[in-house]
């Protein structure tokens, strides 16, 4: 079987540099947009294999490593929940759907404090890579069906397992009424996205604020990650007086809501807190906000002569 | 390459968990529990005294802190032996001194090569758990289970014999474990398994594991985390340390006991320059109020009383 030819650029975007852009205006004057994005997840001891990637560096079962991500259910999730009900900060979900059905108490919780849900996949151990259109098209089927039922939310986000995507991703996306991605790090503002049909934007997420990435792979302590937090807002906020930022702290609470991590976290997320000038949004408010007043003018933009 | 239909069944997909080793049980759930003493916080202090051949093999995966060089690879073996030398007795001084005792896990190719280590280790008050045979001995699912039966016998049976002790813990080497380790486990008459670092209390285990305790012995707040594989350093360490208390000392206060484990390997932890940090941390901690040092089958056995 020959592989599908390959393109040199994702098409999803166009290069507009801040000179060229409109003005990004947020709710009551405020420059920042920020949003809290708990990865609440689901890896399952002994899923089946994927070309493409397999979650486990062990053997099935990866006792160790499956009993840490799951410490995030039993334990962490419940601590971050109560550190940013205590602020009244609000999560935009990114859920492995599977939790609806395993863990229904967690999306109750969830709900009971307004968060949003969307989309994280079926299971943070099964890829769309290697999936055929048909295939990716039912789990995504699956996933807007099961957050409808456990919430009565129709799902606005996406974020792929392990950020995923095949080529066609975002159209089946779009096809499926989903108005936002967080698979692209392109940008601190959003931007439109470009499908087939329907309208898409990307909301800002973040490879650098993401507790996993910060805490694992860049091997930073719980009070740097805090540090570092208050110097992405700080930077955030004075950009944004010319025109609206985002900024997105991705979670997961088997990191976060370790107890040696909460403090630090809880400490950063006040500081955000006690600025007037920030809207404390969900992902799918930004993006409505956006796709209502902006998005056209971002087209417009990007198609404007002399780019 | 194509995905089987399969890829989109999830058998499991439904209440709990996805398989039958133990119960879902989130922590705000459970009821509170008391410490003997009245104390919130268990402290369990762990050691882990390990044996890396020099011919490792390193299948089916490098064991964390595993000899990564090429054959004969003298920088890591002897590394492991300068804990169990010298670091290991740094540790028991440090430990003494703060009159705190812990639990030391060993591979039982301690006991043969340094049946002293593990009589000295019992004399002074610490606890014994068996962690396999050595580090090149992992059990996985690749393991014919009457080799991973033996393993775990000649583990459980020699670190009796040299230590007698009950040997009541278990800690798999790298804490890998196989679809058969818990049931096995069970036969060779341990109480309590280390692998599966998803709580911070212990709690059942069921199916083929029934009679088995899960303990949360740490992972993350180890210095094989911290300082080994995250650079950290060891003041950085030592404030992690104390921030957990805190947490969880907090968190008791609304919610009944918890345990707090450190997890401390000589080769790590047991270096001249690293005692004083982690020394500090602990003394921090024993000058609070309700803090019960205990062993790992001191605090199973604690758990277990709690009424029903």
């Amino acid at each position: 079987m020959s592989e599908a030819p390959r393109r040199a650029e994702p098409g999803l975007y166009d290069f507009v540099p801040p000179p060229k852009r409109p003005r990004i205006t947020w709710p009551n004057g405020a420059r920042l947009a920020f949003w809290v994005a708990p990865n609440i997840e689901f890896y399952e001891l002994d899923p089946p294999p994927n070309a493409a990637r397999n979650m486990w560096t062990r053997p099935n079962p990866d006792a160790m490593n499956y009993g840490w991500r799951e410490f995030g259910n039993r334990v962490g999730v419940w601590r971050m929940i109560d550190v940013m009900a205590a602020l009244g900060i609000r999560g935009s979900v990114s859920l492995n759907v599977a939790i609806c059905d395993h863990h229904p108490e967690i999306v109750r919780r969830c709900l009971d404090l307004g968060w949003e849900l969307f989309s994280h996949g079926v299971y943070n151990t099964r890829f769309v890579a290697n999936m055929s259109e048909e295939q990716e098209r039912a789990m995504i089927r699956d996933v807007v069906d099961t957050i409808r039922r456990a919430s009565g939310q129709q799902v606005e986000g996406w974020l792929s397992p392990a950020l995923y995507n095949n080529d066609r991703t975002m159209d089946l996306l779009a096809e499926h009424g989903i108005r936002y991605t967080c698979d692209l790090f392109h940008d601190d503002q959003p931007t439109p996205v470009r499908t087939k049909t329907g309208r898409m934007c990307s909301i800002p997420y973040s490879l650098e604020m993401n507790d996993i990435l910060v805490y694992a792979r860049q091997m930073q302590t719980p009070r740097e990650y805090g540090r570092m937090i208050k110097a992405q807002f700080d930077q955030l906020y004075e950009e944004g007086a010319e025109s609206g930022t985002v900024m997105c702290v991705p979670l997961h609470p088997y990191m976060v809501g370790q107890a040696h991590r909460l403090e630090p976290f809880a400490e950063a997320l006040d500081y955000v807190a006690r600025h007037d000038k920030v809207w404390l949004a969900t992902g799918a408010e930004i993006a409505r906000w956006y796709l209502d007043r902006h998005f056209d003018a971002a087209v417009a933009a990007a198609r404007a002569p002399g780019g | 390459m194509a995905l089987p239909e399969s890829y989109l069944q999830y058998p499991r997909r439904g209440p709990g968990m996805d398989h039958d080793f133990y119960a879902w049980s989130p922590l705000p759930n459970r009821k509170p529990i008391r410490w003997p003493q009245g104390a919130r916080i268990a402290l369990w202090v762990n050691l882990t005294v390990e044996h890396f051949p020099l011919d490792a093999v390193n299948k089916p995966f490098l064991p964390p802190g595993g000899l990564e060089r090429a054959y004969p690879d003298l920088w890591n073996y002897t590394l492991h032996d300068y804990g169990n030398r010298v670091g290991v007795y740094r540790l028991y001084r440090m430990l003494e001194g703060l009159g705190l005792k812990a639990t030391v896990a060993m591979n039982a190719a301690i006991a043969d090569r340094y049946p002293f280590l593990v009589q000295d280790t019992a004399r002074r008050g610490h606890e014994i758990m068996a962690c396999g045979v050595d580090m090149n001995r992992l059990h996985h699912s690749g393991l014919a289970i009457e080799r991973e039966r033996e393993s775990i016998g000649t583990s459980v049976e020699t670190l009796r014999r040299a230590s007698g002790q009950k040997v009541r813990g278990w800690m798999s080497p790298a804490k890998a474990e196989s679809f058969n380790t818990l049931g096995l486990l069970r036969e060779h008459g341990i109480d309590y398994v280390c692998d599966w670092p998803n709580d911070d209390l212990p709690y059942p285990l069921t199916g083929p594991a029934a009679g088995l305790h899960a303990m949360p012995h740490a992972s993350e707040l180890s210095d094989l985390w911290c300082l080994h594989q995250w650079h950290h350093t060891t003041d950085e360490f030592a404030q992690q340390i104390g921030d957990q208390f805190r947490l969880l000392h907090a968190e008791a206060a609304k919610s009944g006991g918890r345990v707090m484990s450190l997890t401390l390997h000589p080769w790590i932890a047991g270096q001249p320059h690293r005692i004083r940090p982690i020394r500090e941390a602990l003394a921090a901690i024993l000058r609070h109020a309700g803090v019960w040092n205990a062993t790992g089958a001191e605090i199973l056995d604690a758990f277990k009383a709690q009424p029903g």
